[in-house]
């Protein structure tokens, strides 16, 4: 980004040309990465998590993605969070059908990646079985920080969009694997709002 | 869809998922094949009536044609419902006439689960089921263990004061979810900011004291698992500094403001008899009129020395058990501000070499304390025959476990008595003759916890 | 090693009348009805004047909310007859109760206004928490360790 450097260096100056040339699809990328919705679909205790994550000391409004969708035709990410039981795997297929192209699914928590500490008849041992990921967020439930890593590294994926070329290829999702992150190693957040 | 080239696509479990969800024996009959029978058992609690007044029921338009309602489905992926609940509803225009909770899709086999792990992980299964308040699980798992082994009068004091502290700062912290998510359910969207923000303080301490944000396993069979760090106190002050203030806040933007007022009063009114009828427990009963919380009227640990109010509503509408949670936020404050001037010194755990593991430094110096810690971990400490029941008052209602015990190192039942469980037999009584608008202010005012429902 | 001052064992005829003579004692609430399944515990010992031991075990556990206190029944149910009356016209908060222990044990409750599974799915075969179902594993291959 050459000019958001010279812009730092010499201000308004530093601008030499005021005509930008790219590609159509690195704008487009750019953009779906900046502000990719997520249909909600917190299903247990990482839905709390990934409610704080929404909240003011965790903040993914910063990342653009505030606004939880109800409705999934108006979603991008399905960030899957929580355990699948039997009766709730054919919602998630159907779920997941509704959402438009491009779409892109995290995985939250190991319930949902694996199946968890829940290796019985009830749970289905991993969301892959029945929708592609993208990204597999490990904890139980991943720390607010895990999850925005999660989110950033698929916001990298997307805008380089080699998820959406390889799953119209293979229809696998991209299968990366994150690491946890331990809560409070990110610098502590301060208290907000203090009223004395 | 590019289903032939996913994995498994050929497979039954994928042709199940995608073929769609079918009601089944679940399905809400229509209102032509409606007898008194099914009547009554979606309006159960009206039962102390013969068959033919249910079958009158002279508060709603009688019997209104069948191509005038309509049976709509709500959930289970819905931003209103607490989790995934699914809600048929049979309205006409507006009003609900009949509701039908479907529960089951959070069932996670806990109960099976529990079976296969020892006394010492069941505290990892137990806590997930109420994820709002896991301190509360882990408390009554603990409990009923403790009583099954017959230390249950052993357990050292600080290692009792401990646990009270936590299960009120837990009280405290779902409490302050339901305003969040109580707000949000009823469009004051700013609600869910600000009880996350406080809620952030106290997951902060908890994080500090028992290393994970949720979902702990910190108390467990025998006390808890590792003693409050330095600086706790400090920690806790500086909640109960701040949280006053903000609890105002929420009284000056919700509690007198008209609008809000006019969205809970009224709505969801469930009627003492109706909630003793229905096992309803905690704030539901209690915004009853009926003043029974457990913590007062068969007191465990050492709530009989603690001074608290229980806060009893009188209308049992939903306005009533949103003043009552907030209320009992303040009254955890006072026994936490009580708990801080009394806290023991002492042991966290009971000494006896069976169920507690010996400390880490004394693995190094003794065979004896290595092989108890080998045993304990691996194989489990074994629990004499028999079973108990302990029910403890957590923020939604009696939390109990029952346990059967084989004299094995795993139990051999292993069963939860879940307040949202129960309470979640309340909706459609409370929905009755509401507005279909009213219908998420009622949830939200019930607050389940999907995890404790379908376990 | 159970608390003997508040257990009951009741038989199977005098279940519902026993019930209903509680409530009217003042036990209104029913706080939890489950069962448990004693496949592999068939040499229990009950205590004396008790019904046989069955392969069932239906628990109630009742409240009495204006004295204190509390109690439990234990009710024994054979196998080859799962039967039960159910509490749903004194305590209609039963309802789920009962549904759960029809879905996760197979114990069918006679009069139960709508007796059908409640947690797992509709289709689904077998009842998950007798002892001779399987918890349905999978075998699960860790990392770093040989396959």
């Amino acid at each position: 980004m050459g000019i958001v450097n010279d812009v730092l260096d010499d201000g308004l100056g530093g601008l030499s040309h005021n005509v930008i040339t790219g590609k159509l699809e690195d704008l487009v990328n750019w953009s779906r990465s900046r502000s990719s919705w997520p249909a909600s679909f917190g299903l247990a205790c990482c839905a709390i998590e990934m409610m704080a994550t929404g909240g003011a000391h965790y903040d993914i409004s910063r990342f653009g993605m505030e606004v939880f969708r109800a409705s999934p035709r108006q979603a991008d990410i399905m960030i899957v969070a929580g355990r699948v039981s039997q009766k709730m795997a054919p919602v998630l297929r159907q779920v997941y059908d509704q959402m438009m192209e491009p779409k892109w699914v995290i995985s939250m928590g190991v319930c949902a990646s694996s199946g968890g500490m829940f290796n019985n008849y009830a749970i289905v041992q991993g969301v892959d079985q029945i929708v592609p990921i993208d990204v597999y967020a490990p904890g139980c439930p991943p720390t607010p920080e895990t999850l925005i890593h999660a989110i950033e590294t698929l916001h990298g994926l997307i805008e380089t969009n080699q998820i959406l070329k390889r799953r119209e290829a293979t229809g696998a999702g991209a299968n990366v694997h994150v690491e946890y992150i331990e809560p409070g190693s990110a610098p502590t957040p301060v208290l907000l709002g203090a009223k004395k | 869809m590019s289903e032939t080239t996913l994995p498994g696509a050929g497979t039954d479990f994928y042709q199940r998922s995608v073929a769609g969800t079918d009601e089944g024996e679940q399905q809400l009959r229509p209102r032509s094949e409606l007898s008194a029978k099914e009547l009554m058992r979606e309006i159960g609690s009206v039962l102390r009536m013969s068959e033919a007044d249910a079958a009158k029921l002279g508060d709603l338009p009688d019997d209104p044609d069948e191509d005038q309602t309509m049976i709509i489905n709500m959930g289970p992926q819905h931003p209103s419902t607490h989790g995934v609940l699914r809600l048929m509803l049979e309205l006409q225009g507006e009003t609900v006439l009949r509701c039908k909770p479907i529960i089951g899709y959070l069932h996670t086999g806990m109960e099976k689960t529990g079976e296969h792990l020892t006394y010492a992980q069941g505290g990892t299964n137990v806590t997930r089921m109420d994820y709002l308040s896991p301190i509360a699980n882990e408390l009554a798992f603990a409990m009923a263990t403790e009583k099954l082994l017959g230390i249950d009068g052993d357990i050292p004091e600080r290692a009792v004061w401990i646990r009270m502290l936590m299960a009120e700062m837990s009280r405290m912290a779902s409490h302050l979810l339901f305003m969040a998510t109580n707000g949000m359910d009823l469009g004051a969207v700013s609600m869910m900011i600000y009880g996350w923000r406080e809620r952030e303080e106290v997951l902060r301490f908890f994080q500090e004291v028992t290393g994970l944000r949720m979902n702990h396993n910190y108390i467990r069979p025998g006390g808890v698992a590792a003693d409050l760090p330095a600086g706790w106190r400090d920690g806790v002050l500086e909640i109960l500094d701040m949280l006053p203030d903000r609890l105002d806040e929420y009284d000056t933007l919700m509690t007198g403001q008209p609008i809000w007022r006019e969205r809970l009063q009224g709505v969801g009114v469930i009627t003492p008899q109706e909630a003793v009828a229905l096992g309803a427990t905690g704030p539901i009963l209690r915004s009853t009129g009926v003043e029974w919380d457990l913590r007062r009227d068969q007191p465990y640990m050492h709530y009989d020395e603690m001074e608290f109010d229980v806060i009893v509503g009188s209308y049992g509408d939903a306005f009533d058990r949103y003043a009552i949670r907030l209320a009992e936020i303040r009254e955890s404050m006072r026994i936490v501000r009580q708990i801080l001037d009394r806290m023991p010194a002492g042991d966290y755990r009971i000494q006896d070499k069976k169920v507690t593991p010996p400390p880490r430094a004394r693995i190094d110096e003794s065979m004896e304390a290595l092989i108890h810690h080998f045993k304990i971990f691996t194989e489990g400490f074994k629990v004499p025959e028999g079973e108990a029941y302990v029910g403890i008052e957590g923020p939604r209602g009696e939390i109990g476990c029952y346990i059967v015990s084989d004299g094995s190192a795993t139990p051999y039942r292993m069963h939860m008595r879940e307040p949202s469980f129960v309470n979640i037999q309340c909706l459609p009584h409370m929905m009755r003759g509401g507005l279909v608008a009213d219908a998420v202010a009622v949830i939200s005012s019930v607050d389940p916890v999907l995890g404790g429902v379908d376990r | 090693m159970s608390d003997p001052q508040d257990v009951r064992h009741v038989a199977r005829d005098e279940y519902l009348a026993t019930v209903k003579a509680l409530a009217d004692e003042g036990y209104a609430m029913c706080i939890d009805l489950t069962a448990v399944d004693y496949l592999e515990l068939p040499q229990r010992q009950l205590p004396e004047g008790a019904e046989p031991a069955q392969r069932f075990e239906v628990v109630v556990n009742l409240l009495d909310l204006g004295n204190r206190r509390r109690l439990r029944l234990r009710v024994q149910v054979p196998e080859d007859d799962a039967t039960l009356p159910t509490l749903f016209d004194v305590h209609p908060g039963t309802e789920a109760m009962e549904r759960e222990v029809f879905d996760m044990f197979g114990i069918e409750f006679s009069d139960h206004p709508d007796l059908t599974r409640i947690l797992m799915p509709e289709d689904w075969v077998g009842h998950p928490l007798r002892k001779d179902y399987e918890i349905g594993r999978i075998p699960v291959q860790f990392k770093g360790a040989d396959a």
